[in-house]
């Protein structure tokens, strides 16, 4: 049983890096293509609203198969050369992907529900096209899809379970290997159940604190 | 890319989809009728109860969906005394152990869904029917209620293309619907990639739908959106200064 | 535009980040199930073990490769080979018609057979379990045989491991009259089987008889011959990609000096307490 603790130990690592390396790219390709939604043309609008929707409206786990399995073929074809997809990855990518889905739709909603007087304003007084981003619409959207954006993080850290179906040895596949070898199906999956929820517990902690912290402005 | 294999494999996962819209279609079903006292319960019972409630939702939705799965499935079935005990004829079923499990989730999500509703009903509409001389059980039954839902249809849309998706996590334990049909054709034909995207395919046409039906679900209940104006104007004329659009 | 650019170029400077080809650093990868005991399982530090590992890491030591083991679930196996996930299969997959169209197999290094069990409390009648069935040689007796299993597993529910070769002879000998039942894993079969939601299972011969040794398998016995051939093949091979025929060649000369200088069946007498070696007499 000790080897399974520290098994556990190292896959809570994997999975806790896994979830935070996606949630980062997730979260800055949501935030250019939100920008982008907002800033240009109606084909690039339509382009975006495309990937969203399908990302959206995909199984994560089929989402994850396919990169595992088609990745390695697709990034080949890119680089010219054999190029490995590992399983870790294809996690990423993948949750990336799912993570960057869903975060555009929120903060496009946060930019939408920013005045656009405001903008209009700032404009007036000579700001630049980055200044008026970065000192007057991104702190108040910041502020708006701040509780949205924390239920994402939420969904991830469970997503990031699906990752073991692919061979990764996060919590989940300890958990699925040490259930069949062990035969004690019952302590494992408990085991990792409790690992998931004080993962999710501290992120949940984190959002609140940063609510308290950075609340929606006028409200 | 291969096209035939692409048709082909359209017509063999096609065999799967009665399962997963009967397991989607049931787990709502079943969530929502738990939901609705449970989120009256959290919102509004005393705090032991309330917290009671909020332990339950809490751990479900704090958990990955696969991980209640597998515990449900493998985990109590190692137990003794409930493969000795009625419940057997239930949980030695995949069937029955995916529907418990998806289930008891979607509850979860729904009743914290359909709290935060009841919770931003305005205190003035339950006064006004108490005023009306409502009993208690009539005003959440046909006020409270009613606008909590309609407050709360976006979220639970989303709730419906969340377990439209999850099923296909009821492949893990050996049942084939849609995800279970495809896995099951990559591990024949050695072919993934055609067999995943047209399953992705399948279920974003399914979530489309679920999405489309949200929508219009929205629009015939909405209060202050345009069908219900055009309504109004019919019967009389608007008030001067009321109706901007 | 831009940002899709941008998006494109970090996305390819991630990927290119990452290590190339094992066969670059002449390092093989060899994938294994790792839940298939005795011949691969997964010990509790999470390092894999067995009589796959053993016959591989000898046979990469005579032919001076480092290798390394890596786990990969069954019904995935050789869809990821075929994308270069690793180079070698060496997981007890025996060598059949049907995976020749997809990848090359080396010559056998062992010679496995495979059995039927059922739960004990179901109280059939096992017949004679050792006695032993080619299902590429079937006369009259037997049809007979078979004939009997079908009607006394009628209407039960039998456990596989999805895509193995035991699905795809319960699925042709019994498809008809049983519930079929796929599994991720044999060691979720196992529990299965032991939960007793599934009435028995066919699979491997060796991997039957470690579980049935334990407390939880002792509720399951073995049931009807030991059968081999049909589509199980000559045996149990290592699968590599088509293309990869130099290495291929490097696997076959030293499965034959292995078998020669007795390796092989050391290493199977060390886990299957049986000569299972190629050509070993029965």
């Amino acid at each position: 049983m000790n080897g399974f603790v520290s098994q556990f130990a190292g896959a809570l690592l994997i999975t806790a890096g896994l979830a935070l390396v996606s949630g980062f790219v997730g979260t800055s390709v949501g935030l250019l293509l939100a920008i982008a939604k907002h800033t240009h043309t109606s084909r690039m609008v339509g382009l975006i609203t495309a990937y969203t929707t399908v990302v959206r409206g995909v199984p994560e786990l089929v989402i994850i198969l396919l990169i595992y399995f088609g990745g390695t073929a697709l990034a080949s074809a890119i680089a010219g050369r054999y190029v490995e997809v590992n399983a870790f990855t294809a996690g990423v990518i993948a949750l990336s992907v799912v993570f960057s889905g869903y975060a555009t739709e929120v903060f496009r909603g946060a930019i939408a529900a920013i005045p656009a007087g405001q903008a209009e304003a700032a404009k007036s007084l000579g700001l630049s096209a980055w200044q008026r981003w970065l000192l007057v619409v991104a702190p108040q959207m910041w502020r708006l899809a701040l509780p949205a954006y924390g239920n994402l993080w939420i969904s991830l850290f469970k997503d990031t379970a699906l990752v073991s179906i692919i061979g990764l040895t996060d919590v989940m596949r300890v958990a699925f290997v040490g259930a069949g070898s062990m035969r004690a199906p019952l302590s494992f999956y408990l085991a990792a159940s409790a690992l998931y929820l004080s993962l999710t517990t501290v992120t949940l902690l984190s959002i609140r604190l940063a609510e308290r912290r950075y609340p929606a402005l006028g409200r | 890319m291969d096209l035939t294999m692409m048709v082909e494999a359209a017509v063999v996962l096609s065999s799967g989809l009665k399962l997963t819209l009967t397991l989607t279609a049931l787990a709502l079903a079943a969530g929502f009728i738990l939901s609705v006292p449970l989120a009256f319960v959290r919102a509004f019972a005393r705090p032991a109860l309330s917290l009671s409630v909020l332990a339950y939702t809490y751990v479900f939705r704090g958990t990955p969906m696969l991980v209640q799965l597998f515990l449900v499935y493998y985990g109590l079935g190692q137990i003794e005394a409930v493969r000795t005990s009625i419940f057997w004829v239930v949980l030695r079923d995949p069937f029955w152990c995916a529907l418990l499990t998806f289930s008891l989730n979607s509850a979860a999500h729904t009743t914290e869904i359909l709290c935060r509703g009841l919770q931003s009903v305005p205190k003035g509409m339950t006064e006004a029917a108490a005023a009306l001389g409502l009993k208690r059980f009539q005003t959440a039954r046909l006020v409270t209620f009613p606008i909590a839902f309609r407050i709360s249809l976006p979220a639970y849309g989303n709730e419906v293309v969340g377990m439209i998706k999850g099923s296909s996590l009821a492949s893990t334990v050996t049942l084939l619907e849609v995800t279970g049909m495809a896995r099951q054709m990559v591990s024949t034909t050695f072919a993934p990639y055609e067999i995943f995207i047209v399953a992705g395919a399948i279920y974003l046409l399914l979530t489309s739908i679920a999405v489309k039906i949200t929508q219009v679900l929205e629009l015939h209940l909405a209060t202050d959106g345009k069908s219900s104006l055009r309504r109004r104007t019919r019967l009389k004329t608007a008030l001067p200064g009321a109706t901007t659009p | 535009m831009r940002i899709v650019l941008a998006g494109t170029v970090f996305v390819a400077s991630m990927i290119s980040a990452l290590p190339t080809r094992a066969e670059d650093a002449r390092v093989i990868t060899i994938a294994t199930e790792g839940a298939s005991p005795p011949w691969d399982g997964t010990d509790e530090k999470g390092e894999l073990y067995g009589y796959d590992i053993d016959v591989g890491l000898d046979l990469c030591r005579r032919i001076n490769l480092r290798c390394k083991f890596v786990a990969q679930d069954w019904d995935g196996i050789i869809p990821a080979l075929l994308v270069g996930k690793y180079d070698v299969i060496m997981s007890g997959m025996a060598i059949t018609e049907k995976r020749k169209k997809s990848i090359a197999f080396s010559k056998p290094y062992a010679a496995g057979y495979n059995q039927l069990v059922v739960r004990k409390d179901l109280e059939l009648d096992s017949g004679d379990i050792k006695q032993r069935l080619n299902l590429s040689a079937i006369d009259a007796s037997g049809k007979a045989v078979i004939e009997r299993l079908r009607s006394t597993l009628g209407g039960r529910t039998m456990g596989v491991l999805r895509s193995s070769n035991s699905e795809a002879v319960l699925k042709e000998l019994f498809g008809d009259v049983v519930t079929l039942r796929s599994y991720d894993s044999l060691d979720n079969l196992k529990l299965d089987l032991a939960a007793g939601r599934v009435d028995g299972g066919l699979a491997d011969f060796f991997t039957w008889r470690d579980f049935l040794e334990t407390p939880e398998g002792s509720g399951a016995a073995f049931f009807g011959p030991q059968l081999n051939g049909g589509l199980w093949g000559p045996g149990v091979g290592a699968g590599l990609r088509k293309d990869d025929a130099e290495l291929l060649a490097r696997f076959n000369k030293a499965i034959d000096a292995a078998i020669k200088d007795g390796t092989i069946k050391a290493l199977s007498l060390k886990w299957f307490k049986t000569d299972i070696a190629p050509g070993a007499p029965r």
